[in-house]
């Protein structure tokens, strides 16, 4: 279903990533926030930039257990573990938070 | 998990112009995401899997060179490259890309776990693994 950014149509595919990762604006996380009746903290866009930078780096999307402990190292033990990732991302770190960076599925996520 | 055992994942064709490279690669961080022993084993063309400065822009296939670098993220600990198919063709560890590792909580670091093994440790490495996926 596509997704109204800026004035703009972006295509997604059938679970809501973009198809086109080159699409992304900080708009795209903005409108997907909203539509899971979220809103976006810093504590959120730490996240989103951080996973933005891995795939720069590593064309990949971090497994959450990467993401997990890259975060803590990055941003503080206390922010390294499921339970506040969760608390910010409640459909799953891996999967909400990559789909707001406008990065593909996590490999290996089910 | 305690059923865990040692994967070895044996690379022997070039990075692009197939798919087995990627798709050994995806396989790669599906069973270290389940806490598995994976090692990495890169033999004849598969030596240019780790060749650095690969450009992909011309033939329009997605560039997965960098995606090796993070592999210590997910608990690799050994990737292993057959110096004689190095030497074959003109290379040397200096034309590979260096993969860090480090445990996120005793910060124990290894700067570099791609290794260069002569024949006999290949086989041997190879001898030992529980399970051995060739690409």
């Amino acid at each position: 279903m596509p997704i109204e950014v800026d004035g703009k149509t972006l295509e997604t595919d059938e679970e809501g990533y973009l198809v086109n990762l080159n699409d992304w604006v900080p708009g795209v996380a903005e409108v997907m926030a909203k539509e899971d009746d979220l809103e976006l903290t810093q504590d959120h866009w730490d996240i989103i930039n951080f996973l933005r930078e891995y795939y720069e780096e590593y064309q990949i999307a971090p497994a959450v257990r990467v993401l997990t402990k890259a975060v803590g190292k990055r941003l503080g033990k206390e922010k390294g573990n499921s339970k506040y990732l969760y608390g910010l991302f409640p459909y799953g770190p891996g999967k909400q938070a990559c789909r707001y960076a406008g990065l593909p599925k996590p490999t290996g996520c089910v | 998990m305690s059923d865990t055992k040692n994967f070895m994942f044996l690379n022997r064709r070039a990075p692009y112009g197939t798919i087995y490279a990627w798709e050994s690669l995806e396989v790669v961080l599906i069973a270290a995401a389940f806490e598995q022993n994976v090692s990495l084993m890169f033999a004849d063309d598969g030596v240019y899997e780790l060749t650095k400065g690969q450009d992909t822009a011309g033939i329009g296939m997605k560039n997965f060179s960098p995606t090796y670098r993070t592999l210590g993220d997910y608990e690799v600990r050994h990737m292993y490259v057959d110096k004689a198919s190095l030497e074959a063709r003109g290379l040397t560890a200096d034309d590979l890309v260096q993969v860090e590792w480090e445990d996120w909580e005793t910060e124990e670091s290894v700067d570099n776990i791609v290794e260069v093994v002569d024949s006999e440790k290949v086989a041997e490495l190879l001898a030992e693994s529980d399970v051995v996926f060739s690409f």
